[in-house]
């Protein structure tokens, strides 16, 4: 097996679904010859050509409206929005029409398509390139929605997405493209989406995350560990929506202690829907409020000012302390 | 050429409207390449639509159906927009008026009917009848047509689609983003715009200060053209043209067809607010029926008996249609959760199972009530 970066085995994903599936294009700004601002699209309109590699005007509420039209045709596009902020002009397609059409349409037409979104900050980036997408769109029906944390589950899961006849947003943790490599089997697999992982087993806490603040969890794990002799349990969601329920209630039963982690802004945030879940599904069980590690309710600051909004392993912990110590 | 130079162009004389027959019936233009069934079958098509289009309105008015927008005064560009589109193959994305192009691209009028009283069933089209759901927001439908022919162009078909949109509806980055892509891909898509002049009350004075929208095909190098949007022979040559452009690999073309809504935008709409009595009737001097009506007599094929017998038709077939949709049973409590993915998700599930429960249960309540 190949050790690969995040953004390898991300490529290697796309080869491997067009190889497969004659249908299956992608599109995006820059995504063609040059292979995608961050290389994720690299090698891939040489091997399949410019009609299944296809650099578009910029203008995301056009590609990705016209990227619907194509996908109601038969095709699979496989859409590259270049930063997560980039995405609000496509806002309107998405939840007006993309979302909507296998249900309006009871079923005759519907939107096999996958949005791949570089996702949330850590890279000292410009405004605009560092945005919690799914915050925007966990509460709109009919959008799934899918955050990676490694190489294999990036891989495993973008397959997955293509395979989905439903529209998937593939957020991308743009901050581990190249920070790390893991074991990624070559060829084709899938990782099913709405099935999370245990990413650190423990008996103490229950930390529930996904996307690039799984690293931020294990980290504040292992201080909990070193520091005060806790397990934290690390469940990786992998999957906001579908959501495995099970998984996380089984967990929170089991240490009857929670934190939630994400960098979206703190109020509305799908950190605070995990409560919630908590709170139907397993609050007899829980010895202490479920503590939040969140963002501000302010815009994603500019570079100098990015890590006071990021959750970092001290701020885990201290929530970890929090719920320990109630 | 400098841009001072060029908008010293007189686009109304560049642009010139497309006409074929006179508001009196008369030919203006060149005879139409239809034969006698064919002017027959455009004109019961546009006396239909109209008797289902007052029938819907009262419809509405009476409450046996939802907020309606008609299209009253536009048959003309409903049918000759749909006219030469080949069933099974080509597609149109309509807006909230454009019921009257669907139907006559083979949705049933009870479909329409029932979309029109709430229910999403009305939204399928039949397996066959590329008809897409209506679309209520701006100009989205645009850039869909443009998809849904770039993908027929890289599947190598000759598919061409048809994307509709008012007056108001090129306002929106929709309209030049699916005008740009489409141009850039050279995609088989007719960009059918229908301007009656208000978009609900705000004239075309306030929308764009171009004399024309044809013109706007100037700057994305496509063709352009405007036609009488009151004169189905006009619509009828205008479309063929740019169908059969489209299909052969000409790309698209952005066709403007100028008319005119006798009714309001919707049901609770007052147009009397926003428009003189005076310019209605002067619309309805030019009505596109009356006048392909007075061209079929003036060809002697078409007499009294023939316009009483289309009239009777077009209201028993509409008649059997508003029976057919009230007969319809109410969608049920799973069509709600159905539909959204493919599977519903396991959370879907518990809602589902959460809201039987209560209806049941408010069911007993109401049968203990009455018992």
């Amino acid at each position: 097996m190949a050790k690969l970066t995040l953004i390898q085995a991300i490529n290697d994903g796309l080869k491997v679904a067009m190889r497969r599936d004659p249908n299956v294009l992608i599109m995006g700004e820059d995504v063609g010859i040059n292979g995608g601002v961050f290389r994720a699209t690299e090698g891939i309109h040489a091997e399949f050509g410019a009609d299944r590699a296809i650099d578009v005007p910029l203008a995301e509420s056009g590609f990705v409206g016209a990227a619907m039209g194509m996908a109601i045709y038969g095709l699979k596009p496989v859409v590259e929005i270049q930063f997560d902020g980039f995405l609000a002009p496509a806002h309107e397609h998405l939840v007006n029409q993309i979302a909507r059409i296998r249900n309006r349409s009871r079923g005759r037409w519907h939107v096999p398509m996958v949005l791949r979104i570089p996702s949330w900050g850590g890279i000292k980036a410009l405004e605009h390139h560092s945005e919690s997408i799914e915050n925007w769109y966990v509460n709109n029906p009919g959008l799934k929605i899918v955050a990676p944390s490694n190489p294999y589950d990036a891989k495993g899961l973008l397959l997955a997405a293509i395979e989905d006849p439903d529209p998937v947003l593939f957020m991308e943790p743009k901050r581990l493209y190249r920070s790390f490599r893991a074991e990624v089997p070559e060829g084709y697999y899938t990782v099913e989406l709405g099935k999370a992982a245990i990413a650190r087993e423990g008996t103490d806490v229950t930390i529930l995350t996904y996307g690039v603040h799984v690293h931020t969890a294990l980290e504040a794990a292992e201080k909990a560990a070193a520091e005060h002799g806790w397990q934290a349990e690390v469940v990786d969601l992998r999957s906001l929506n579908p959501l495995d329920l099970d998984t996380i209630i089984a967990s929170v039963k089991k240490t009857r202690r929670a934190v939630v982690v994400s960098e979206a802004p703190r109020t509305g945030g799908f950190h605070s829907e995990l409560v919630a879940l908590i709170n139907d599904h397993a609050l007899e069980y829980l010895e202490a409020p479920v503590a939040r590690v969140t963002g501000f309710d302010v815009p994603m600051p500019y570079l100098l000012s990015e890590d006071f909004f990021l959750p970092d392993a001290g701020r885990v912990l201290e929530a970890i302390e929090s719920v320990k110590t109630y | 050429m400098s841009t001072t130079q060029a908008n010293a162009l007189d686009m109304e004389q560049l642009f010139e409207v497309r006409r074929v027959l006179s508001p009196d019936g008369t030919l203006v233009g060149p005879e139409p390449d239809l034969t006698p069934d064919q002017l027959k079958d455009v004109y019961r098509w546009m006396v239909y639509l109209r008797v289902f289009d007052q029938r819907s309105l009262n419809l509405s008015r009476q409450g046996r159906m939802g907020t309606f927008a008609p299209f009253g005064g536009q048959e003309a560009c409903q049918v000759g927009s749909a006219y030469w589109l080949a069933k099974g193959k080509d597609w149109i994305f309509p807006t909230y008026r454009d019921h009257g192009a669907m139907q006559v691209l083979g949705v049933p009028t009870k479909n329409i009917m029932r979309y029109y009283m709430g229910d999403e069933q009305g939204s399928k089209a039949p397996e066959g009848v590329n008809a897409f759901p209506i679309s209520i927001p701006i100009a989205t439908q645009l850039v869909h047509a443009v998809g849904a022919a770039w993908a027929a162009k890289i599947k190598k078909e000759d598919t061409v689609t048809v994307g509709y949109a008012g007056d108001g509806g090129t306002s929106p980055g929709d309209f030049h983003e699916a005008l740009n892509f489409a141009a850039v891909y050279n995609t088989a898509t007719v960009f059918f715009i229908q301007n009656n002049r208000y978009a609900i009350s705000t004239p075309n004075a306030k929308q764009f200060k171009t004399k024309t929208i044809a013109q706007r095909s100037l700057a994305y190098d496509i063709p352009g053209v405007r036609v009488d949007g009151q004169d189905v022979l006009a619509v009828l040559q205008v479309m063929k043209e740019a169908v059969d452009r489209a299909r052969s690999g000409g790309g698209p073309t952005l066709v403007e067809a100028l008319t005119f809504r006798y009714g309001p935008h919707t049901t609770p709409d007052d147009p009397k607010k926003y428009r003189t009595q005076e310019e209605l009737e002067e619309w309805q001097a030019k009505d596109p029926i009356e006048r392909l009506r007075k061209y079929l007599v003036s060809k002697g094929i078409w007499s009294d008996a023939d316009e009483q017998a289309v009239y009777d038709w077009a209201k028993e077939t509409v008649n059997a249609a508003v029976e057919a949709a009230e007969a319809e049973p109410r969608p049920s409590v799973d069509a709600m959760f159905d539909y959204l993915y493919e599977k519903p998700t396991p959370e879907l599930e518990r809602q589902r199972e959460y809201l039987k429960a209560y209806l049941a249960k408010k069911s007993q309540g109401e049968a203990k009530t009455h018992g």
